[in-house]
């Protein structure tokens, strides 16, 4: 079996709220010094369900990513955790895509890498947030796809996906080969290994650029955009934040019923 | 481009009753074509749905697609898209709406895709840019650190829309709108749903409590929540979480608010041992009342709530307990 994973590296979502900074004049988010890169924790947990394919089946797993200098280590990373390849999609031409232009550059880098039964992207880059990359790859190869995974089995040409709903969740069948979206109930991500990082260095990442995977440009970067930010602003905050004080903590506590009461909240 | 013309909203059938999120993108919808001087129309797709379709006129509908047809009753991925993607194409409309939910999100960038449209999911805000009379669509981004406004080159123009974050619209009984049937011969389906397991979570459901009161990392384990269920049962109230205890398994799943969780607009929501991650918070922050409890006088959520206490919640908690028991039944 064939399994492709997108990833891509981005900004630490959960870096404290307090670094998060923003060039609102340039409407762009102002990287903060000393924080690393991460993986988008979906499309980690995607190369996780992977991983678990491959764990009880034959299976090669191949990561892509576009991206720019630092992709490399986020698929160093991947390789590390137990992925076989790794590819980097890097060019000049991406710079500024959208989610559809996005889609179409890893869905030729898809077709170029060769036989593919199973595509796994993360539910939604924890970045832009937007969610819409993996369905469209699965548009643009005209395959099925299942998003909001919690659990990934592929045998027989089939793949069975448990899929997340609001009050619980349904079991999808789709016919391979099939784009499937992970959620973050699917679990934690495995470290990688000691072992892993050593064959990861070994590893060469080969770099493709938008002609070596036949790329129309007019198709990809800023100017093929559906859409473009006309405004970056940082949340208001307006609730006063009032600290409610007490000899001790079961005193505060009483202060407070006391406070929602006399606020009529309660 | 000047062809396409009204807003599209997909409707969505909730327990054989019009869902509240589509009441709320109806008053919005509405509110946009009026800014467009154009109609509002609305997709209903199901089974045994067409008796819902006259809430859809009440709501502010003025033409309603009906796609009614056994195979429709549950969600299924690609036949919804075969079906919203021709009634699109067919209706033409300039702006398409659908709620950010398990359907809209799945569905509105394979439509978007397949339509050649814009697509801005998790919007919490729509307007017509009065010189240009593009749709500006707010959403937040980098887990709700920023808000982002974005406008569409091209269309149509879709967006999901957050629940709770548009007014409903009232309904109107005396108000007229056609019905049209949608020819569903071709469903296109690849994917089928082939079980359906719901995790039944006790007491009052999340999203219509009046008070919520969640837990969160710092809260200790399963045996911890007891303390959290006893002020929220004092108080009439539901109980949430953070992701953390729910990725451990000491709540269900399904008790998750958040970004990636539930959205609850609740009048007084008590967070508790939670740090006020903005992942969180996009799930809380518009509750009537945000009160904070946690023992770290640092913690960010202080920043984000009405009220606070610094304390540890294993020595407030059963204070506080005690005294709303008090303060309720006097
Ligand atoms: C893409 C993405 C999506 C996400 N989606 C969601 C989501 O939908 N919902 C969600 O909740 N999170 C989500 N998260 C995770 C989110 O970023 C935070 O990690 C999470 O909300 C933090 O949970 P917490 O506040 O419970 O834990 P922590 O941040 O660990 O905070 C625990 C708090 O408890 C306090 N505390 C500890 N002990 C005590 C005590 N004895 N008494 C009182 N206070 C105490 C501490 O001071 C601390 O402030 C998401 C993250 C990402 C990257």
């Amino acid at each position: 079996m064939n399994i492709i994973v997108c990833i891509k590296q981005i900004l630490d979502p959960e870096m404290p709220p307090v670094k998060f900074k923003i060039d609102a004049q340039a409407k762009k988010v102002i990287a903060p010094e000393g924080i690393p890169l991460v993986i988008s924790p979906f499309d980690e947990q995607a190369v996780e369900a992977a991983l678990r394919i491959k764990d009880a089946q034959e299976a090669k797993v191949t990561a892509i990513t576009m991206g720019g200098q630092s992709a490399k280590d986020a698929v160093k990373h991947v390789l590390a955790m137990g992925v076989d390849e790794g590819i980097v999609l890097s060019d000049e031409a991406f710079n500024g895509s959208d989610s559809f232009s996005t889609a179409y550059v890893l869905s030729q880098a898809i077709q170029k890498a060769g036989e593919y039964d199973l595509i796994l992207c993360g539910r939604q880059a924890a970045d832009w947030d937007a969610g819409q990359v993996g369905s469209i790859v699965a548009e643009e190869l005209g395959i099925p796809v299942v998003t909001l995974a919690r659990k990934v089995d592929a045998t027989g040409g089939t793949v069975r996906v448990e899929r997340v709903i609001p009050d619980g969740h349904e079991v999808v069948e789709a016919p391979l080969p099939a784009v499937v979206t992970v959620s973050s109930e699917l679990g934690q991500a495995r470290l990688p290994t000691g072992r892993g990082i050593v064959m990861a260095a070994r590893k060469s990442i080969p770099v493709w650029s938008a002609q070596d995977i036949g790329c129309d440009v007019s198709r990809v970067g800023a100017g093929a955009a559906r859409s473009e930010v006309v405004a970056l602003t940082l949340p208001i905050h307006e609730r006063k934040g009032e600290i409610v004080s007490g000899e001790t903590g079961a005193q505060a506590a009483v202060n407070l019923a006391l406070k929602l009461r006399e606020n009529r909240i309660i | 481009m000047s062809e396409r013309q009204g807003v599209l909203v997909l409707a969505e059938a909730q327990e054989a009753q019009v869902a509240p999120v589509t009441t709320e993108l109806l008053g919005l919808g509405r509110r946009l074509a009026h800014e467009l001087s154009s109609a509002l129309s609305a997709l209903l797709i199901g089974s045994g749905v067409g008796g819902i379709s006259q809430d859809v006129i009440a709501l502010g509908a003025d033409t309603v697609y009906v796609a009614d047809r056994p195979e429709l009753g549950t969600f299924n991925s690609d036949a919804y898209t075969a079906v919203a993607t021709k009634v699109c194409r067919e209706a033409a409309p300039s702006v398409v709406l659908m709620g950010h939910t398990s359907i809209g999100r799945d569905i509105a960038p394979r439509v978007a895709a397949r339509l050649g449209a814009s697509l801005s999911t998790d919007c919490v805000d729509l307007r017509v840019d009065q010189d240009t009379g593009r749709l500006l669509q707010t959403r937040p981004v980098h887990g709700g650190n920023a808000l982002a406004t974005i406008a569409s080159r091209v269309h149509p123009q879709m967006a999901t829309m957050r629940p709770r974050s548009a007014a409903p619209a009232e309904p109107d009984p005396s108000r007229n709108g056609r019905i049209i049937p949608v020819d569903t011969s071709v469903l296109d389906i690849q994917a089928r749903v082939v079980e359906t397991v719901r995790e039944e979570a006790e007491g009052l459901k999340l999203e219509e409590a009046r008070v919520v009161v969640s837990g969160g990392a710092g809260i200790d384990g399963a045996q911890g929540f007891d303390l959290i269920r006893q002020l929220a049962s004092v108080l009439g109230g539901a109980v949430g979480a953070t992701r953390l205890p729910c990725e451990q398994g000491w709540v269900s799943p399904s008790f998750q608010i958040g970004q990636t969780g539930k959205i609850v607009t609740p009048d007084l929501y008590i967070a508790v041992a939670v740090s006020g991650a903005p992942q969180h918070m996009a799930g809380c922050m518009g509750s009537g009342y945000i009160v904070a409890i946690n023992n770290d006088p640092e913690a960010h959520i202080f920043k984000l709530a009405d009220f606070g206490i610094v304390a540890d919640y294993r020595e407030a908690l059963p204070a506080l307990i005690r005294k709303c028991q008090e303060l309720v039944s006097s």
